[in-house]
């Protein structure tokens, strides 16, 4: 046994890891495979030393083992290759191979030296006919994700994590990575790989282990187990009760007037870390009175979504209509202010970075979007409205805090979240965007706030809700959308709607033969 | 507990009590240090030199409170000097057309700064450097390189009211303070400029477009630099191109000294105004103890390093002050 892992317990808040087992043999391809927060990436950087672990025993080579810090799993041959390249894009391809191992001991770069090294090592990953010399900018976010690899494997290795190694290559990329994973297996290296592509489960790995929130679920010999039975071991059998889903109020009926056709909508980027982001060809109406859900992994695209109909970001192409044109004009929203004046609004994703003035007072950050109404013609702001829509909102949605002058950073999650709601509740919207709006907020507060959500709907309010959680999609939503690798992967209505077939669906797009020809360069 | 830690925030009043309190304990040093502190002249002599240095450090508080910087300050203040100067000496303008020339000078500079940086988000600090180079170049180009000389003509700006004691000047810059801190603290335009400074982000997704409000800032910051333009060359009764070279660091120092934040989102005018009476009460003083030149640039450059480093620790002065107390 390569590396074994006891009664592993890691807690960020909130509990991540629950007593997780786990086990490694020598030349080994183990997969991880989980939902949203299942605890995959917080094991391997604990393994990786990039996190210490609560509590739980380690051993790797058949010594005792202390992950502590990166250097030193380095130093035991423990490596991981994230899914966000640590590349300098301003260097060349071989200073980034060997960064730290670049120069002699005056601090003088070995320019010669690397870039024989590099010529070799880039031959491993078949990128033997890049320059060694050429800057890493020029190269494709596929080729540098190989990039980052061939660095690893010069090291001398007896673990290799690979997070998502796969998300920025092609076909024949791939098959050339899973010839040099096959390579490290011969040489006895265990080999931990993460992935959302079902199909390369099969093809790759000799035993998947299945995680949901935190705990290990099964662990089994791909030979002997399916797809759809790794799908139901993820979803887990407490999926929702019926109980629990009628316990909201859902008035929605398909009837209803709709209120935004969204059609084609397109946006493609290159992310930072390799890969492309974003959406295409995205289809859907909202009427009044619903509560649209979009499920999906991280990065399927359903953030990049909501930014682009509110117009925080620009579409590439298509277009929404509006009830208010009757669905005559194409339109895309060139700015949040203009989304507004359309009568919509959005709860960001990251409320700390793009929503909350942290320093301001309570009363400050939920008159905010209203402010110019709150002025008399000399461009005073009336205090006393203010201090009134504050108190108000206070009542409505139940925000616990001292004084209305308080600095929003001293509330709890869940009380700036409901602040950053009542922002827009302050102002006339029809149509409300939500980005995970009980991210980080405690249990009561969540609640509140899927109540809150129904109750708009039932008021005729349209709104849109992503969210990772798949139990408060099924809960709060009337029809669900699934994203899957920047596609709509399907709507479906929420009662018809198991767990099993939401993941089913947000796995759907990824596969190998998926891949975008772009990321070939 | 939560009431206690919101009442550390109520930043004003200590912070200004504070530089009150520096600005009289310098004000009694040198009082006592020198016999000839507590004069008409030493009073002349600072009422003469602050009004140009107020205005202008008003616009910086403005510009660094939504976390950009303006550079440029010192030589558009000398550029609206001179054609106001060229105006009134050659092309014999009436005052009054040649002073609104200056203003209507200073503020498209500043309009142009702010454009560019807000619309294309390059980093007013460049642009503003940039700024700095034209519009001096443009100072030397107008007056053809040579102090314009306008004589008691305009002396009325500068020099104090007979009878009254106060020129028109530092009326005119306490009144600009004034306005100010009432726009900084009343009015949408203050409220909004705070909010960029914070998290410009959240700004423009809570629907408001923040390089309208920025451009304004960055426009009112070099009006104001016209407004001390126009001041300097009452107090000198003539246009120097070379005038206000190295002013855009002591308007900034004013501003540090006075608390607002290099970072944005926080800040005071009237605050700013301690700062720049801190360095004149500290400048003149100096020079009456017969401090050299070199001595004093030293001096200042402590006092404005202190000023930030008391500033850091505010927060953690402030809690045990307050326990002491209670």
């Amino acid at each position: 046994m390569l590396l074994r892992v006891k009664k592993l317990n890691k807690s960020f808040a909130v509990p991540v890891l629950k007593k997780l087992n786990f086990e490694l043999r020598e030349g080994e391809v183990h997969a991880l495979l989980g939902s949203n927060g299942a605890g995959k990436s917080t094991l391997c950087n604990i393994i990786s030393g990039i996190h210490t672990a609560d509590s739980g025993d380690f051993e790797f080579s058949g010594s005792n083992y202390k992950p502590s810090s990166l250097q030193k799993a380095e130093s035991l041959g423990i490596c991981m290759v994230m899914q966000e390249l640590n590349l300098f894009p301003t260097l060349s391809v071989a200073e980034n191979l060997f960064f730290r191992s670049m120069s002699d001991r005056f601090g003088i770069v070995k320019h010669q030296v690397i870039q024989k090294r590099a010529k070799k090592a880039l031959e491993t990953v078949g990128l033997d006919y890049i320059d060694p010399a050429q800057p890493l900018s020029q190269l494709g976010v596929g080729q540098q994700q190989l990039i980052e690899i061939a660095s690893v494997l010069q090291r001398h290795i007896k673990l290799l994590i690979l997070d998502e190694p796969t998300s920025a290559l092609t076909g024949p990329q791939i098959d050339l990575l899973f010839k040099q994973i096959l390579q490290l297996k011969k040489q006895g290296i265990g080999v931990i790989y993460i992935t959302h592509r079902m199909d390369e489960i099969s093809r790759i790995a000799d035993r998947v282990s299945i995680l949901r929130d935190g705990e290990l679920v099964a662990t089994k010999a791909t030979t002997d187990i399916s797809t759809d039975h790794m799908l139901q071991l993820m979803a887990g059998e407490e999926s929702i009760s019926t109980d629990e889903k009628s316990s909201m109020t859902k008035s929605f009926a398909q009837k209803n007037k709709t209120l935004l056709k969204v059609e084609n909508l397109t946006r493609r980027t290159k992310n930072q870390s390799g890969g492309d982001s974003g959406f295409e060809k995205v289809n859907f109406h909202l009427h009044a009175g619903e509560v649209l859900g979009i499920g999906g992994l991280i990065g399927s695209g359903r953030t990049e979504l909501l930014r682009t109909i509110f117009g925080a970001d620009q579409a590439h192409s298509g277009c929404i209509r509006l009830a208010a044109d009757q669905f005559k004009m194409k339109r895309t929203m060139r700015s949040p202010t203009e989304a507004i004046s359309h009568g919509m609004g959005m709860l960001v994703e990251d409320r700390k970075s793009q929503g909350l003035l942290l320093s301001h007072s309570v009363s400050k950050n939920i008159s905010f979007a209203k402010l110019n109404n709150l002025i008399n013609k000399f461009g005073l702001v009336n205090n006393d409205t203010e201090n009134e829509l504050a108190k108000s909102m206070k009542e409505k949605l139940n925000i616990q805090y001292n004084s209305s002058n308080q600095p929003i950073s001293f509330l709890s999650g869940g009380n700036q979240q409901k602040a950053l709601l009542a922002r827009w509740l302050a102002i006339q919207f029809s149509i409300l965007l939500l980005d995970e709006p009980s991210r980080g907020v405690d249990a009561r507060a969540k609640s509140q706030i899927q109540s809150l959500i129904r109750e708009l709907a039932t008021q005729g309010k349209a709104l849109i809700v992503v969210s990772s959680e798949t139990q408060e999609l099924l809960k709060v939503s009337d029809r669900i959308a699934v994203m899957s690798n920047g596609r709509l992967a399907g709507i479906f209505n929420a009662n018809d709607l198991t767990e099993e077939k939401l993941l089913e669906a947000s796995f759907s797009f990824y596969s190998s033969e998926d891949n975008r020809v772009e990321s070939i360069q | 507990m939560n009431k206690l830690k919101s009442k550390t925030r109520i930043q004003l009043p200590w912070n200004s009590l504070g530089l009150v309190a520096v600005l009289i304990v310098l004000i009694l040093f040198f009082g006592f240090m020198s016999d000839y502190f507590f004069s008409a002249v030493t009073f002349r002599t600072l009422a003469n030199q602050i009004p140009a240095l107020t205005v202008i450090a008003v616009g910086m508080t403005f510009v660094l409170l939504i976390a950009g910087i303006d550079l440029s300050v010192g030589s558009v203040m000398a550029l609206c000097a001179a054609v106001m100067g060229v105006l009134i000496v050659d092309q014999q303008t009436s005052i009054f057309l040649a002073l609104m020339s200056a203003l209507l000078v200073g503020l498209i500079c500043g309009t142009i700064n702010g454009f560019i940086s807000a619309k294309w988000r390059i980093p007013s600090f460049v642009v503003t450097l940039g700024m700095l180079e034209i519009a001096r170049g443009g100072a030397y180009l107008a007056t053809n390189s040579e102090t314009k000389y306008l004589g008691e003509s305009v002396g009325f700006i500068g020099s104090p009211t007979p009878g009254f004691g106060i020129s028109f000047a530092l009326v005119a810059a306490i009144f600009v303070v004034i306005l100010a801190q009432w726009i900084l603290s009343k009015t949408l335009f203050g409220r909004y400029m705070i909010a960029i400074g914070t998290n410009e982000e959240a700004v423009r997704l809570s629907g408001v477009n923040p390089v309208f409000w920025k451009v304004l800032v960055f426009a009112l910051a070099g009006l104001l630099a016209g407004l001390g333009g126009v001041f300097q060359l009452g107090y000198l009764q003539s246009a120097d191109p070379n005038a206000g070279i190295g002013l855009e660091l002591s308007a900034i120092a004013a501003v540090v000294i006075g608390g607002t934040s290099l970072s944005g989102g926080r800040g005071s005018v009237v605050n700013s105004f301690l700062g720049v009476l801190i360095i004149a009460v500290m400048q003149a003083g100096l020079a009456q103890l017969g401090v050299s030149e070199p001595s004093k640039r030293i001096i200042t450059g402590m006092v404005i390093i202190v000023a930030v480093l008391f500033d850091q620790f505010r927060e953690p002065l402030g809690r045990l002050f307050r326990r002491k107390r209670a």
